[in-house]
């Protein structure tokens, strides 16, 4: 590098718009472009296919999809690993049953508060654990632990069913927040598609910026003037919120919650190896993992029969590959960079 | 060159002691930096010299003392604060956001003013152009040189638009023509409006640079002045070379021995 | 709360710790010296104690006795597991480790779900209901004998860590890990041999445990917070901390029960969990981090 005449302070000549600004409003428009692609297939395929299967295979790869995509924003951006996300699922789920069927509230107005309440308990669990400074495995033991207590309280209170669970009433149409098989795809492309915009903001706005700095340095970001505990807190707060709206689906679609499907460790895994598989940090990871994940599962079944813990076994194993041979995932064999 | 003597006092430490267990890492350091000007902060390794920086910039409380910045007590508050003050201090081992690129890590420091992640992105063009790195924005921040390394921590602090930078030891390890290519830097940044307090062993640097110095040793301050009365000063002689140095040397000087090369 | 009821409880609760303890061991070795945190501890616990089922309805080995098998076999598969698996995932990265260490967790206990269903299995020792009359309180011979396996193995693992030269090795790797190498140390084979001491203590666990519970997949989950409840209460890597973590953690649990019932009972760990982390990281005898 040769020594050259530093310009003093003051503008320079008229930047050119810098080849990262360029890029970054390149990818916003392919993101977008993908998202509303997604949206509008997900939104016409009902009427093209008829095959309940299939369009039952699509809706559930897009709930494994949110749930990854809750796990992401905490996890693959913010580099918090939860080992108990179910926690948020949760909640999500048996709000919405204790709310319509003990106070009869109006399903989209449960759906409201269910998402509300699962921000608000990923901003106490939060505040406890980053306020204390919590990390890695420390803070994954912490979410664990906050998962099973939610298990065990909804286990042992009769408010929430106790050990039978809770069974929802069945109901009539989309107004009800009620799920035919065209409407439940629908309905989990949508939330899909907002995942995914919420992934697009964090790839380009300065709450991303932050997150994923704190995430790749803490001190250095703290030097720099990154809030660094409001971030993480608003990262937690958005992940439980979307989780929750992945109890919210289950619940509608499915009719019944206990506490080992809300708060069981099945949930935390599906969330946490999507995310991962897919690839951390990355837009379209969570679909990317939930399709294979998904994938796996049908095969598994197949050779195995509906055999408990098979398809569990594969995310592990998963798990264990990913992480000792393919860490950025599968954006990162793929997708060639960040996408 | 600014006149130490005369600037505004930017930062201003009174006073400052910190304790380790049952170390006293920094014993009673006071020092002021004038607007506008270079101050040095140096000594031998050990001397504290860090550690002072932590202390200053919030990332450690100390025991004792005295904090102030623009005449403003900023004892205690948290390192994000002090840097939204206006005061950025970089890391002797430098602190890349590893994985990301090196235009993504300056932005973050833009980010501190400015809320458009274009906007970021543009300022750290422009920062990074202005410290010799325009042509890595969009490399791997880990994979650059040591030398590219330091100059990316400046960036990331410089992009924070500071009143008052911080520089740890952005000449450590350097070759002796990197060190050269950095000296220019550092003096535009200074003459840029930048009030830069810099801890730093490369001498050379130091004499050249610095307007004001100040030596610390073993936590505890043993000098300060203008680099010439420094390079005299017999304590600061005796702290980098060792007792009795100072008087060896002046006894040298005073009966010269007959040494003809061999 | 009549003493008649509050003694014997809080004596089985000690005594319940003791077991703890002894699962807690090997955790504490793990991290003290590798500084994982095993997540597939509670997995292989589960593991082990089907082993112990299986030699006894099988091969009608005494529990006991099994333990002549169980160490030996769960050193080995702890060795494997650290040389092969873990070590070569981790890429020196804690975050990578803390995921592999899951991923095997969840490897276990669904292939356990897969084989076993969900039934659980006990097995039955002539000596399995024998009680014996201690500080005026009845309690059970095999939580007796499990107390005193775990503080043999506390001692052992405290004369193995002070007395031998693997010992020294061992701290010496836990230490400083490239000052080990430069000095000749083995770390690889040294952090394998300390993963598998840590999961011969899961083995002896399982025998003890195995003639006063019960094993099902689910029951290693149960175990995996307490035990790192233990850990983190009595201090990360400190074999005292964990007998005194064990035996408090025990004795809460019980005594607890109690008042709440048995599984809100078992929410005052996690309280207790949380409060010593948000509280008191470094635990009762641990160094503060």
């Amino acid at each position: 590098m040769n020594t050259r005449s530093i310009p003093l302070s003051g503008a320079p000549a008229a930047p050119a718009a810098s080849a990262a600004a360029l890029r970054l409003r390149r990818d916003v428009l392919r993101h977008g472009v993908g998202i509303v692609l997604l949206l509008a297939v997900a939104w016409a395929l009902p009427l093209f296919v008829t095959s309940g299967f299939t369009l039952n295979a699509v809706t559930m790869t897009l709930y494994a999809a949110l749930l990854a995509q809750a796990w992401n924003i905490l996890g693959g951006f913010g580099g918090q690993f939860s080992f108990g996300h179910a926690v948020f699922f949760g909640t999500g789920a048996y709000a919405m049953a204790v709310l319509q069927v003990r106070y009869g509230i109006h399903p989209w107005a449960a759906m409201g508060i269910a998402l509300a309440l699962g921000a608000l308990v990923g901003l106490v669990i939060g505040w406890l654990s980053f306020r204390y400074g919590l990390r890695g495995s420390y803070f994954a033991l912490a979410t664990l632990a906050f998962a099973e207590s939610f298990r065990i309280l909804a286990n042992n209170l009769d408010f929430t069913g106790a050990g039978v669970g809770m069974q929802l009433p069945l109901g009539e149409g989309l107004a009800q927040l009620q799920f035919d098989k065209a409407g439940a795809l629908r309905f989990m492309a949508t939330l899909v598609a907002v995942g995914l915009a919420v992934h697009v903001w964090l790839r380009a706005g300065r709450f991303g910026a932050w997150l994923t700095a704190i995430r790749d340095n803490e001190d250095a970001a703290r030097a720099l003037g990154v809030p660094v505990l409001p971030v993480k807190l608003g990262a937690i707060a958005l992940s439980g919120a979307l989780m929750s709206a992945g109890g919210v689906f289950y619940v509608q679609a499915f009719h019944y919650i206990d506490p080992h499907l809300a708060y069981g460790p099945a949930v935390s895994v599906e969330a946490l190896v999507g995310a991962i598989v897919g690839g951390m940090g990355t837009v379209w990871g969570p679909l990317a993992g939930a399709a294979v994940l998904h994938l796996l599962g049908e095969t598994t079944r197949n050779l195995f029969g509906g055999a408990p813990g098979i398809n569990l076994v594969i995310y592990g194993v998963l798990l264990v590959l990913m992480v000792t041979f393919a860490p950025r995932g599968l954006m990162g064999i793929f997708g060639g960079g960040r996408k | 060159m600014s006149d130490a003597t005369t600037g505004r006092v930017l930062l201003e430490v009174e006073g400052l002691s910190k304790r380790f267990g049952g170390l006293q890492a920094v014993d009673g350091v006071s020092l002021a930096a004038r607007e506008g000007a270079i101050t040095a902060l140096i000594g031998p390794n050990g001397a504290g010299k860090t550690t002072v920086f932590a202390l200053v910039s919030g990332f450690l409380r100390p025991d004792a003392g005295q904090v102030r910045f623009d005449g403003r007590d900023i004892l205690g508050m948290a390192p994000h604060v002090v840097a939204r003050l206006g005061m950025t201090r970089t890391f002797q081992i430098v602190q890349p956001f590893a994985g990301q690129t090196v235009a993504e890590n300056i932005a973050i420091g833009a980010h501190l003013h400015v809320r458009s992640r274009r906007e970021a992105l543009e300022r750290a063009h422009e920062v990074a152009e202005r410290l010799g790195l325009g042509d890595q924005l969009g490399k791997d921040a880990a994979s650059l040189t040591i030398a590219g390394r330091k100059r990316l921590e400046m960036a990331k602090a410089l992009a924070t638009r500071p009143r008052l930078l911080l520089l740890d030891e952005v000449l450590a390890g350097l070759n002796p023509g990197e060190v050269e290519r950095m000296l220019p830097v550092v003096r535009d940044l200074a003459a840029s409006g930048v009030t830069i307090l810099m801890i730093e062993h490369v001498m050379q640097a130091v004499m050249s640079l610095a307007d004001d110095i100040y030596v610390i040793a073993n936590g505890r301050p043993i000098a300060h002045g203008a680099p010439a009365a420094i390079a005299r000063d017999e304590r600061v002689i005796e702290s980098y070379l060792g007792h009795g140095t100072a008087a060896r040397l002046a006894a040298r000087e005073a009966a010269p021995a007959v040494e003809t090369a061999r | 709360m009549p003493i008649e009821i509050l003694w014997p409880s809080l004596l089985n609760g000690l005594l319940t710790g003791g077991i703890y303890a002894l699962v807690a061991l090997g955790l504490t070795l793990i991290y003290g010296v590798l500084h994982i945190i095993n997540f597939a501890h509670g997995a292989l616990l589960m593991a082990a104690l089907y082993g112990v089922y299986f030699l006894f309805a099988r091969v009608g080995l005494d529990p006991y006795v099994a333990l002549l098998v169980m160490v030996p076999a769960m050193f080995a598969i702890g060795y494997a597991l650290q040389r092969f698996v873990i070590g070569r995932a981790s890429h020196g990265k804690d975050e990578n480790i803390l995921l592999v260490t899951l991923g095997v967790a969840i490897i276990i206990e669904n292939l356990a779900l897969y084989f076993f269903r969900s039934d659980t299995r006990t097995i039955d020792t002539p000596y399995a209901l024998a009680t014996v009359d201690l500080l005026g309180a009845t309690i059970s011979l095999t939580k007796l004998l499990a107390f005193g396996g775990a503080l043999a193995t506390a001692a052992l693992l405290w004369l193995l860590m002070a007395r031998t030269d693997l010992g020294r090795a061992i701290r010496a790797c836990a230490k400083e890990r490239q000052g080990a190498r430069l000095v000749g140390i083995d770390v690889d084979h040294v952090f394998a041999m300390s993963f598998g001491i840590g999961l011969a203590c899961l083995g002896a666990a399982a025998c003890f445990l195995m003639p006063a519970y019960y094993v099902n997949p689910q029951v290693g989950s149960g175990f995996v917070l307490v035990a790192f409840t233990v850990v983190v209460l009595g201090g990360m890597g400190s074999f005292a901390g964990a007998l005194v973590g064990g035996i408090l953690i025990g004795a809460v649990e019980s005594v607890g029960g109690l008042w709440l019932g048995e599984s809100l009972g078992q929410i005052a760990i996690f309280v207790i969990f949380l409060a010593v982390l948000l509280l008191r990281p470094q635990g009762l005898f641990g160094a503060r981090a």
